[in-house]
């Protein structure tokens, strides 16, 4: 018999995002199979979070990190899901429903969750393309479509959205700018001086903000022309290769309209979600419950526990609008506010103002109650703060000493941890909780803040509550616990290698001091372990971006020569592929000649060093090699030195594949590269293997159906021979292989770290993960590194040889005699 | 011309913004190379360009604080004194040298 299925009633809902599924899990966790349920959406895809739109377009994340229920999901709870259908019309007589396509399926209950559409400027231009509204999937791929960096982008709209919308454009390299109507930006959660802060945090990341600027029109090319520049109502005009319109957003309420349901701004609804038809139920931001409508998700999460509760015949609840905070998604900057931040006459403020820190905290009571939070630059306590004003409780004693947070107020930091509520945001980048970190913690047996970080996300963004994450740690593990001994990377500092490059990106520290301040280095400017460390890491992290810095450079690399021991140099011209020609051997005979240079030797990575050439010499004899067509071979760097070869199919009987071009065109991809530590790379033409290719830390041995690829080996002190990564067919394989792994390097390993002890650490299956198996990333580190190679390729010699102020530095500044 | 005196007085070696902060520059003189340091907070110091060990030219090594590292063998050296740190031993010579209206003044025959 199927009873079941027999009195099982038919649930329609309207909307495949957050909101209508919410509800669906809610009514599915309170009355698992009372339901046949069918879903439209107009959307292609899957529900996804739409909160991580912002870290989907700044990449940090991909669109499958951001599905809330795959389709699997829904075929294993029986939900009939009918994506990429909009519905057109509800016929409440017959209860059905019709989609676009003509789909028509009976309902029982009908749950309305259509959302919101964004508002849309109605200014000249708006039509063109590259203006795009940011609100769903679609929208961030056709602005992935457009963004490249040093491209231009206006964002209409300095409110969350539009600020989220700025930082993920920033991020992809784009010149973006800022257009505000109102004087300060996100003036619904910040007040002035918090504003004032967040401008000067956003101006240093390099965005253009334009407050109180009203925006006229969108100007291109003739009628239909793409966008290219946005004008002013006072006549300025910005440069713009795509425009974001974040302006708000508008209950869609337009079908529930022309079903005859109740509607103002949007569907009116009762404190049971109910609309003015009582068969049907509407939630999310469409609805207007109380002449009040939400578009922040706690609000929304309330509905969907007090729709399901009504129409399970569960509970007889009523939706209580309840306090919700806000949190920008931009890593690095700390923002929270909640409740009445703004205050008014019958307010009182407690202020904690550190400018220079860029910290500004601002409580706001009544009747001593904590009514409002504005938290700027330091929003570690907020979730205690946002706990305080939900619980309504009186401050008393609290008062004095609550705008230091709970760690002050408990007197002892542990304790305050403790004491902090389950639902406490621990991590505000990743919005994970105290519990969702303490339950992560018993549930897979954690013991170390990496298993924590892979396991929830907390402390894996900016890594400001790495010190909470390990308190939660110890809370829980008690005796148990015992911290992974992270060696410093020197004395200045605690943090090891892996931590600061972290902080690094996660920050968006992008200067030295920047990385020293907000690290809280213990010596004034570092020392001749970190500053060179540091100079890479953020050379490697910030492409382009990133000023070099010369006095944090180790003598060879700031003098683009090796200091031999009485202090002289060596200079060694690049020979691509270990080739040259006639007329460059002249140029260094004549050099020789010329400087009375003492020594010419062959170096072992195939090309020919010139020992003893004193530092005042160094800038003329580089403009003579220059003029033969020589350019620096770096081999004084932490850089890319030579790509042996041996001669190949070209002249050796013996040769299956064409070594000698292959490597000269992996030299000239990838010279000029700054690594943690000097590579080598070595290309052999059969698996004789002449070129030493398996003692490179990348090695080629071409083989009669393609390549070897080769890794981790090198000479010197301990010797380790290659493991072999995969086998590959094209030149265009090889160059890709080899510029992924080069960028997988660079970004992972610990400066001063060689690919063997490197490999060594993470494992050869590790690098093969994401080289070999994953193509995608492999693309994209691919990309990475040609990107970066866009800033790294210029000659040095060059540059010194012909800018006089650099030469300065070749030269005594005084001759006393 | 008489040598002592002009050993002995302080000598206007070029403008501070010709030494870049962190960083030094030489001055050749009769008794061998002058390193001419500037720390971040635009102090100067002179120190002979040697370092006690082997001779590593100090004026091409790192500066940070009030010490520079040696780029041949990261033996540190303060700047104010010329003293090895650490467990190193060894000092180099070291000279009085100021900074006025952005001029940098150099006395070879005072000791600092």
């Amino acid at each position: 018999m199927n009873m079941m299925s027999a009195a099982r009633r038919k649930l329609v809902v309207i909307g495949n995002g957050m909101a209508g599924m919410r509800t669906v899990e809610e009514i599915l966790h309170r009355a698992p199979g009372m339901f046949e349920i069918t879903v439209f959406g107009a959307e292609a895809q899957p529900n996804y979070d739409r909160i991580m739109l912002s870290p989907l377009l700044a990449g940090d994340k991909n669109f499958e990190q951001i599905v809330l229920n795959s389709l699997e999901w829904y075929a294993e709870h029986n939900i009939r899901l009918i994506a990429g259908e909009a519905v057109t019309t509800i016929d409440r007589a017959h209860h059905t429903v019709t989609g676009e396509h003509g789909t028509v399926v009976k309902y029982d209950y009908l749950l309305l969750a259509t959302g919101s559409n964004p508002f849309v400027l109605p200014l000249p231009g708006v039509e063109r393309p590259g203006v795009m509204t940011f609100r769903s999937v679609s929208d961030v791929e056709k602005m992935l479509s457009i963004a490249a960096p040093g491209k231009s982008a206006v964002v209409i709209g300095g409110g969350l959205l539009g600020l989220e919308a700025a930082h993920g454009l920033n991020l992809r390299g784009m010149e973006v700018s800022v257009v505000h109507l109102m004087p300060t930006l996100m003036e619904r959660q910040l007040d002035a001086s918090a504003a004032h802060l967040l401008e000067r945090a956003l101006t240093a990341r390099g965005m253009t903000i334009y407050t109180g600027a009203n925006t006229e029109s969108f100007d291109g090319e003739g009628e239909h022309g793409a966008v290219h520049s946005v004008t002013l109502k006072d006549g300025r005009r910005i440069p713009a290769d795509l425009v974001v319109m974040a302006v708000g957003i508008r209950p869609n309420a337009n079908l529930a309209k022309a079903s005859g349901i109740a509607t103002d701004r949007g569907v009116l609804v009762d404190d049971a979600m109910r609309t003015s038809d009582p068969a049907i139920f509407a939630i999310g931001e469409c609805v207007e419950h109380n002449k009040q409508c939400y578009g922040l998700v706690a609000p929304i999460w309330d509905m969907a526990k007090v729709a399901a509760d009504h129409i399970c015949g569960a509970a007889q609840s009523g939706f209580m609008p309840v306090a919700s905070g806000t949190r920008l998604k931009v890593s690095g900057i700390e923002m929270f506010s909640a409740g009445a931040f703004m205050g008014d006459k019958s307010t009182e403020d407690v202020i904690l103002r550190d400018a220079a820190r860029g910290i500004y905290k601002r409580l706001v009571l009544r009747d001593d109650r904590l009514v409002g939070i504005v938290c700027f630059g330091d929003a570690r306590d907020a979730g205690w703060y946002f706990q305080l004003l939900k619980d309504e409780a009186p401050l008393g004693d609290l008062r004095d000493t609550m705008i230091f947070g709970p760690v002050m107020a408990a007197g002892d930091p542990h304790e305050a941890l403790a004491q902090m509520p389950d639902n406490a945001e621990i991590c505000g980048c990743n919005g994970v909780k105290k519990s969702t970190i303490c339950n992560a913690i018993a549930a897979h047996e954690l013991c170390t803040v990496e298993d924590v970080r892979a396991r929830t996300k907390a402390s894996a963004s900016c890594g400001s509550c790495t010190g909470l994450v390990e308190g939660l740690l110890k809370l829980s593990l008690g005796e148990n616990y015992t911290p992974d001994a992270v060696k410093p990377m020197c004395k200045c500092t605690s943090h090891g290698h892996d931590e600061v490059r972290r902080r690094i990106k996660g920050g968006a520290l992008k200067t030295i001091p920047a990385v020293m301040q907000a690290l809280e280095w213990t010596t004034p400017n570092g020392c001749a372990s970190c500053r060179p460390a540091l100079n890479f890491y953020l050379l490697a992290a910030w492409p382009g971006e990133y000023v070099d810095d010369a006095q944090s450079r180790f003598v060879n690399e700031r003098m683009h020569a090796n200091i031999q021991k009485d202090g002289t140099y060596s200079v060694i011209p690049r020979m691509w592929g270990g080739t040259t020609t006639a007329g460059e051997l002249r140029a260094i005979a004549d050099v020789v000649d010329k400087f009375n240079i003492p020594a010419v030797k062959v170096t072992g990575g195939q090309r020919i060093d010139m020992l003893g050439v004193k530092k005042e010499d160094l800038c003329a004899v580089w403009q003579d090699l220059n003029e033969a067509g020589l350019v620096s071979g770096h081999a004084y760097g932490k850089s890319l030195r030579t790509v042996k070869t041996c001669v190949g199919s070209e002249w050796c009987r013996f040769g299956v594949q064409d070594s000698t071009a292959m490597g000269v065109a992996l030299e000239k991809a990838t010279w000029g590269s700054w690594h943690p530590h000097k590579v080598k790379l070595a290309v052999s033409g059969c698996p004789r293997n002449c070129a030493e290719a398996t003692i490179k830390d990348f090695g080629v041995v071409a083989t009669e159906a393609g390549w070897d690829l080769h890794v981790g080996g090198n000479g010197g002190i301990k010797v380790r021979a290659t493991e072999l990564l995969c086998k590959v067919t094209t030149e265009e394989e090889v160059m890709e292989y080899a510029c992924a792994f080069l960028q997988l390097y660079r970004m992972e390993a610990r400066y001063l770290e060689r690919t063997a002890p490197w490999i060594e650490r993470a494992g050869l299956k590790y690098v093969q993960e994401r080289i070999v198996d994953n193509a995608e990333l492999r693309r994209s580190l691919f990309e990475d590194f040609l990107h970066a190679q866009k800033f790294a390729q210029t000659d040095p010699w060059a540059q010194e040889a012909t800018s006089p102020a650099l030469g300065k530095k070749f030269n005594a500044m005084a001759e006393l005699v | 011309m008489d040598g002592m005196r002009i050993a002995r007085d302080f000598v206007d070696i070029g403008a501070l913004a010709e030494i870049p902060r962190l960083g030094a520059r030489t001055v050749t003189t009769g008794m061998g190379d002058i390193a001419i340091f500037r720390t971040a907070d635009d102090r100067v110091f002179a120190l002979r360009d040697q370092c006690p060990h082997k001779q590593g030219p100090l004026s091409q090594g790192i500066v940070h604080g009030a010490s520079v590292t040696c780029p041949l063998h990261n033996w540190v050296i303060s700047l104010e004194s010329g003293q090895a740190q650490g467990l190193d031993k060894g000092c180099a010579p070291h000279f009085a040298v100021k900074v006025e209206d952005g001029r940098v003044l150099l006395a070879l025959g005072v000791p600092a």
